[in-house]
């Protein structure tokens, strides 16, 4: 999360709050940043630490077979889970290497085809920085508006094309709002055109499906710590056949994994990102209604007892345990403080460094005002529905608590236009 | 971010939170900030005409905990003070004050702002009264 600041839950004030019946406290609701591990995914990789320490790539003993064998069928987990053979999935460090090698990697493959690149404003900065860098050799990029609701305008998609298109990048879903982008229909244009398509894929996979081939992908990040397994573990899938698509690797070495990315694997991290897959294919289809059922709980209950809260971002087209809302008049960075012993993000950036709320938001046409105003709760596999009805209560309490002392809240009240108001912003 | 004790407590029992009667010609009131910036100061000082003490302050803030907290520590320390005295109050005892981090520099400085916009406020509330009180005593 480039933009969003995260609070740091701590036990130093609010001992006031009673903790109720089995809830511990503090809270972790930010499953957006990370998830935590899933104790069945620790037990898959700790053979792999000691007894089972063997390199992968060792091919003349036992301890290099184990390694191997503990590779091999991680690899077929994780292309079983979206819908690929296990030879298309290169195995990395995370979301921010395969989003590098995905778009570097083509850009330079395909270099002598075309220069052009089209993403979106809302992507992950291991996206769009990516995208700038490649700038700076001679691509063009394309960054794509959205739409109020956060997805992106197929038209515009259909427009930005041209004949030096080489490759599109669009996120499957969003870090921040959780909004689904039409994938399916992307990879369609795509292949209509002969264009290669990636999607950062590390928010959406294991929560909702993802099919390669139904959705025509060509190439896909996947990290393991956003589905509850290991970090320093990720992956890209790399389509093979229709069309077989090349990347030129970022390290150089060894020649591991096919030659897209040398170095010696990573067996525990890699053992475990299997294992998370294997679970997340088998537990979606319950845990995504369960969480979807949490977050439409926690966001009835905000809004109930509330005036002037917003979601941004699609609710029809998001992942089920996103939310992110905007509490008018507010500061974000204030609320987390209120709610200290609940770990949630914020879109508001009070520092004197970056004094720039979220960019995710300001591109759905938030105004800066609220976007300094949201909070994403990022609802996961081990919340419960106390824990739910407990950080609904904390932050409609601390909501009230801070438009008492909120001069805009007061103004609003007193039926002053806030947007007529000619600020004296000294300070900035 | 970590917050400093002092901080913490403006937070959770901020001193002075209110309003007073803008109109009222003994209070001046400092508003600054802007809702974009993610920080909106209002000040506001009741003043005794006779001895241009300040003895009454109150604030309402929208920002984060720093912001809130030198709005409210400024209102401590406006009340009782004269208006030069209360001009006097620079940013860095604010910043000293609750062990501000740099990057929350910009919060004390917006205090000293309200301080001084709520004075400004005053003052001219007095001028515009003045030449009124002269032409009425002619």
């Amino acid at each position: 999360m480039s933009t969003l600041k995260t609070a740091t839950p701590s036990t130093e004030t609010h001992g006031q709050h009673p903790n109720p019946k089995g809830i511990k406290l503090p809270i972790y609701m930010d499953n957006h940043a990370t998830t935590p591990m899933d104790p069945r995914v620790l037990e898959e990789m700790l053979p792999y630490f000691m007894e089972k320490f063997g390199n992968a790539a060792s091919r003349n003993h036992p301890f290099g077979w184990a390694a191997e064998e503990a590779v091999e069928l991680s690899r077929e987990r994780i292309a079983k889970l979206i819908g690929a053979n296990p030879k298309e999935i290169i195995f990395t460090s995370g979301a921010t290497e395969s989003d590098n090698l995905a778009i570097k990697g083509v850009a330079e493959m395909y270099r002598e085809k075309g220069n052009h690149i089209i993403t979106a404003v809302t992507e992950h900065k291991a996206v769009l920085d990516t995208c700038k860098h490649l700038e700076k050799f001679g691509f063009r990029v394309t960054y794509l508006p959205v739409q109020k609701n956060g997805l992106i305008d197929l038209d515009d998609l259909k427009r930005a094309m041209d004949d030096k298109t080489i490759l599109v990048t669009i996120m499957a879903a969003n870090n921040e709002i959780g909004v689904l982008q039409p994938i399916a229909e992307i990879g369609k244009l795509c292949h209509e055109r002969g264009v290669i398509f990636h999607t950062d894929a590390v928010q959406a996979i294991g929560k909702v499906p993802v099919d390669v081939n139904k959705m025509n992908i060509d190439v896909a990040s996947i990290t393991g710590h956003k589905l509850y397994g290991p970090k320093g573990a990720g992956a890209l899938y790399v389509r093979r056949k229709n069309p077989r698509v090349q990347v030129v690797p970022l390290i150089d070495g060894g020649g591991h994994e096919r030659g897209m990315r040398s170095g010696t694997l990573n067996v525990p991290g890699i053992a475990g990102l299997g294992k998370a897959c294997a679970l997340a294919q088998e537990e979606m289809p319950q845990e995504s209604v369960k969480l979807a059922a949490l977050r439409d709980r926690l966001k009835d209950s905000i809004m109930s007892r509330l005036d002037e809260v917003y979601i941004n971002g699609s609710m029809e087209h998001r992942l089920p345990g996103n939310l992110n809302i905007s509490f008018a008049y507010v500061e974000g960075e204030s609320l987390l403080m209120g709610i200290n012993d609940i770990a949630v993000s914020s879109g508001s950036a009070c520092t004197s460094a970056t004094l720039e709320p979220s960019y995710v938001l300001k591109a759905l046409g938030t105004g800066d005002d609220l976007a300094h105003s949201s909070i994403r709760f990022g609802i996961g596999r081990f919340n419960t529905e106390a824990e739910v009805d407990y950080v609904a209560d904390r932050v409609v309490e601390t909501v009230v608590r801070l438009r008492e002392l909120s001069p805009l809240y007061e103004m609003a009240k007193e039926g002053v236009d806030l947007k007529s108001v000619k600020w004296a912003a000294e300070a900035h | 971010m970590s917050y400093s004790e002092k901080v913490i407590d403006h937070y959770n029992n901020p001193r002075n939170v209110g309003s007073m009667d803008k109109n009222n010609s003994d209070v001046g009131t400092g508003l600054v900030g802007a809702p974009e910036c993610g920080d909106v100061m209002k000040l506001q000082i009741k003043v005794n005409p006779e001895t241009n003490v300040i003895e009454d302050a109150k604030f309402k803030t929208f920002g984060c905990g720093s912001a809130i907290a030198s709005s409210s520590l400024a209102t401590e320390w406006v009340k009782g003070k004269t208006i030069d005295e209360a001009l006097a109050i620079k940013n860095t005892e604010i910043v000293k004050e609750l062990a501000l981090p740099p990057v929350k520099i910009h919060c004390s400085v917006l205090a000293e702002d309200a301080i001084r916009a709520a004075i400004g406020d005053w003052k001219k509330k007095q001028d515009a009264t003045k030449p009124a009180t002269v032409q009425a005593a002619q």
